[in-house]
C-alpha cells in the first residue's frame, strides 16, 4: 500500500554537475521500502512539469534510533523535473508517493549476488546490498560510468564489503570500456552450476547485453527497467515493456506494476 | 448538499468521474482509493479481442500537457467481464465501460456482451481515439458514422449510452445533435487533440506512434468552449472533461453545461485526489449556498462582462 507523502527536503548533496543526492523525509515509506521498489516524485507543484517522476529508493535514511525515517533519490539532471530536483534547497517540499512496484527477489548464502549498474542506474543497489549484507550473501558491484567523477558512493559500497569491479568509458578509473567487459569475463570463469544472482540497472543497451550475456552462462538475471511512468499505478499503460508469453509471442506488461524488477530472460529485447 | 446527478437513467452519487484509459479497469487503485466513492468509473477502452497496443514510448510531457499514443491496449471484453468485474461489483464501483470497435458490428458485440454482464452501469462509446487507424475515429470525425454506430447499439441495449466525441472536427455540436437524434443518453467530450511533438536532436517524434493525442490543462479552456457549445445544442446530458486538476476546474466545466466531469490526467498526477476534489465542491457550494449541485449545470452568464474596477 503506497503513501503520499509531503516530503521535506533534508539535505541535498550535489555530486557532480549532473548528479545529486537529494534526502526527504518520508518515514512511513521508508519503513516499508524494499530494494528495487520506486517512488513516484513531483518536482513542483505547478502545473508544468505536469507529471511526477519515477526513482529508485536510493538510500533509506535511519534516525538515531535506527528508526526508518527518509529516503534519499540519486537524481541525473536530464529534464524539467530532474533540474528542479537538482536545484532544490533544504527545506522545500516535494510530493512523494510510494513505495511502488515489485523489489527484486533477494538470494540467501548459499548463492553469490553480481550487481550491475551503469550510471545512474546505480540507484537502486545501495539498498540491496544493505539487504544482502544482512543475509551474508557474497557481493560484487559492476559499475560503469562515462569518467571517474562519476562514479559515486564507493566508499558505502566497500563498508558493506562488496566487492568493486568499475569501469569508466575514458580509463579514469577502473578499466576502461564498459561494464559488461568484465562481467563477461568473471562469467565465463564462475562455476557454472555455483548459485549466483545477477542484478542489472541501466541504460536499455547495457541491459540487453547484460541480460545476453547472463544467458549465454545459463545465470538468472534480474534488470530494473526504466520507462516513461505516466502514474506508477497501473492506470495510464505508459510504462510497458513487452515479455514473451507461452505462444511464441509476446504481451505489454505494465512496468510500474509487474516490474520495474523484471526476469531479463522473459523480456523481448529487440 | 445534494452532489448527485442524473445521467439518462442513471443517478451518479457524485458528477466525478474517472475518464478511461486514466484509471486502467478500476482494479488497480481499489486499496488505495474508494471506488465507491466515485461517481462512476470509465474503464479503458475495450475491444471485442484483446490487444496489445504501440510500442513504448507512449507518452511525452509537453507544457501543462501530455501527450499520448497508448494504443487501446487491452484485454478485451470477456476477460473484463470475467476477471475485473466481479471484484468491481464487491468494491460497489459505478462500472461505464468504454466500448470499442474496428466495425459497428464490433460495437454492437461488445455492447451486447456488456448488457448481459451484471454490474455494468452504461456504456461510452469510445469512436473518438485518435491513436489507432481502425479505431473508431472513422466513425467519430463523419456524422453519419456517429449516427451509424449509436443507433446500431440503442438497439441491442437499455445500458445508458454516452458517446465520447473527438474535438479534432470542425463543429464538435453537430456530433451530440447526431448522437441525440441517434438515441444516445448522453454525450462525453472531449477526447484528446492529435498532436505531434518531435525531439530536434534526433528529428524523431517522441512517442513511438508519431502523433498523440494532448490532454491536461493546456487543452481546459478549448474543451470548456466546446462542451458549452454540445449544452447549448442538445437535451441530453453532456459529460465534459479536459485538463481538469482541481474542483474549481471541474466547477468551471459544470457552469460551461457539463452535468458530469471525467478526471484524467489529473489522477495520475495526484491518484488521491477524488475527496479533495469532491471537499472543494462542497465548500463552492456552501459559500454559493446552491443546494443542489445539478443546479450549476449550464450556469454560465454570457451577457457583457464587466471590467473588473480600476480597469
Amino acid at each position: 500500500m503506497p503513501f503520499d507523502v509531503a516530503a521535506q527536503v533534508i539535505a541535498n548533496t550535489r555530486l557532480s554537475a549532473d548528479y545529486n543526492i537529494l534526502a526527504l523525509s518520508a518515514p512511513a515509506i521508508a519503513a516499508v521500502a524494499a530494494p528495487g521498489q520506486f517512488v513516484m516524485v513531483k518536482a513542483a507543484p505547478s502545473c508544468d512539469p505536469l507529471l511526477r517522476r519515477p526513482f529508485s529508493v536510493f538510500e533509506v535514511l535511519r534516525d538515531a534510533a535506527g528508526v526508518p525515517s527518509g529516503l534519499s533519490l540519486l537524481n541525473k539532471r536530464i529534464g524539467a523535473s530532474t533540474n528542479l530536483l537538482y536545484r532544490a534547497d533544504r527545506g522545500d517540499t516535494v510530493d512523494c508517493f510510494g513505495p511502488l512496484g515489485k523489489p527484486f527477489t533477494l538470494v540467501d548464502r548459499s548463492a553469490q549476488a553480481w550487481m550491475v549498474a551503469g550510471g545512474v542506474g546505480l540507484a537502486p543497489f545501495a539498498t540491496l546490498a544493505q539487504a544482502l549484507r544482512a543475509r551474508s550473501v557474497p557481493t560484487t558491484l559492476f559499475y560503469g560510468a562515462r569518467s571517474a567523477a562519476e562514479l559515486f558512493h564507493l566508499d558505502f559500497f566497500r563498508e558493506l564489503n562488496v566487492e568493486l569491479v568499475l569501469t569508466t568509458e575514458d580509463g579514469s578509473l577502473g578499466e576502461r570500456g564498459r561494464v559488461i567487459t568484465p562481467l563477461d569475463r568473471r562469467l565465463a570463469a564462475h562455476v557454472p552450476h555455483a548459485p549466483l544472482m545477477v542484478y542489472a540497472c541501466g541504460p536499455e543497451g547495457m541491459l540487453a547485453a547484460c541480460a545476453k550475456t547472463a544467458a549465454r552462462y545459463g545465470q538468472p538475471c534480474e534488470v530494473s527497467v526504466e520507462r516513461i511512468m505516466g502514474c506508477g499505478m497501473g492506470g495510464c499503460y505508459s510504462c510497458v515493456v513487452p515479455m514473451r508469453n507461452e505462444h511464441g509471442g509476446f504481451h505489454n506488461i505494465r512496468s510500474c506494476m509487474a516490474g520495474p524488477v523484471l526476469p531479463a530472460d522473459q523480456i523481448m529485447w529487440d | 448538499m445534494d452532489l448527485s446527478v442524473r445521467i439518462g437513467s442513471l443517478t451518479l452519487s457524485n458528477p466525478l468521474m474517472a475518464a478511461s484509459g486514466c484509471f486502467g479497469y478500476g482494479v488497480e487503485y481499489a486499496d488505495l482509493v474508494d471506488l465507491s466513492s466515485l461517481g462512476a468509473i470509465v474503464t479503458k477502452g475495450l475491444f471485442l479481442e484483446a490487444r496489445e497496443g504501440h510500442p513504448a514510448p507512449r507518452i511525452v510531457e509537453t507544457p501543462a500537457g501530455m501527450l499520448n499514443a497508448i494504443g487501446l491496449q487491452g484485454i478485451g471484453v470477456r476477460r473484463f467481464v470475467e476477471e475485473k468485474l466481479p471484484e468491481l461489483r464487491t468494491r460497489r464501483a459505478t462500472v461505464i465501460v468504454n466500448v470499442c470497435g474496428t466495425t459497428i458490428d464490433e460495437y454492437v458485440e461488445v455492447s451486447r456482451i456488456l448488457s448481459d454482464a451484471e454490474g455494468v452501469a452504461g456504456i461510452e462509446l469510445n469512436i473518438s481515439c485518435p491513436n489507432i487507424k481502425e479505431g473508431g475515429i472513422q466513425f467519430g470525425c463523419s456524422l453519419d458514422g456517429t449516427f451509424a454506430v449509436v443507433s446500431a447499439v440503442r438497439k441491442v441495449t437499455r445500458l445508458p449510452i454516452m458517446p465520447k466525441l473527438t474535438p479534432n472536427v470542425t463543429d464538435v455540436a453537430s456530433f451530440a445533435r447526431a448522437s441525440e437524434e441517434a438515441g444516445a443518453d448522453a454525450v462525453s467530450l472531449v477526447n484528446t487533440f492529435l498532436a505531434m511533438v518531435i525531439d530536434v536532436e534526433t528529428r524523431r517524434p517522441k512517442i513511438s506512434n508519431g502523433l498523440g493525442g494532448l490532454s491536461g490543462p493546456a487543452i481546459r479552456p478549448i474543451a470548456v468552449r466546446m462542451v458549452h457549445e454540445c449544452h447549448e445544442t442538445v437535451k441530453i446530458p453532456v459529460v465534459g472533461m479536459g485538463g481538469i486538476m482541481n474542483a474549481r476546474d471541474a466547477l468551471e466545466f459544470m457552469i460551461a453545461g457539463a452535468s458530469a466531469v471525467q478526471i484524467g490526467t489529473a489522477n495520475f498526477v495526484d491518484p488521491l485526489i477524488w475527496p479533495k476534489l469532491t471537499d472543494g465542491i462542497r465548500e463552492y457550494m456552501h459559500r454559493h449556498g446552491v443546494a443542489r449541485v445539478s443546479e450549476l449545470v449550464g450556469s454560465v452568464q454570457t451577457g457583457p462582462v464587466e471590467s473588473p474596477a480600476g480597469a
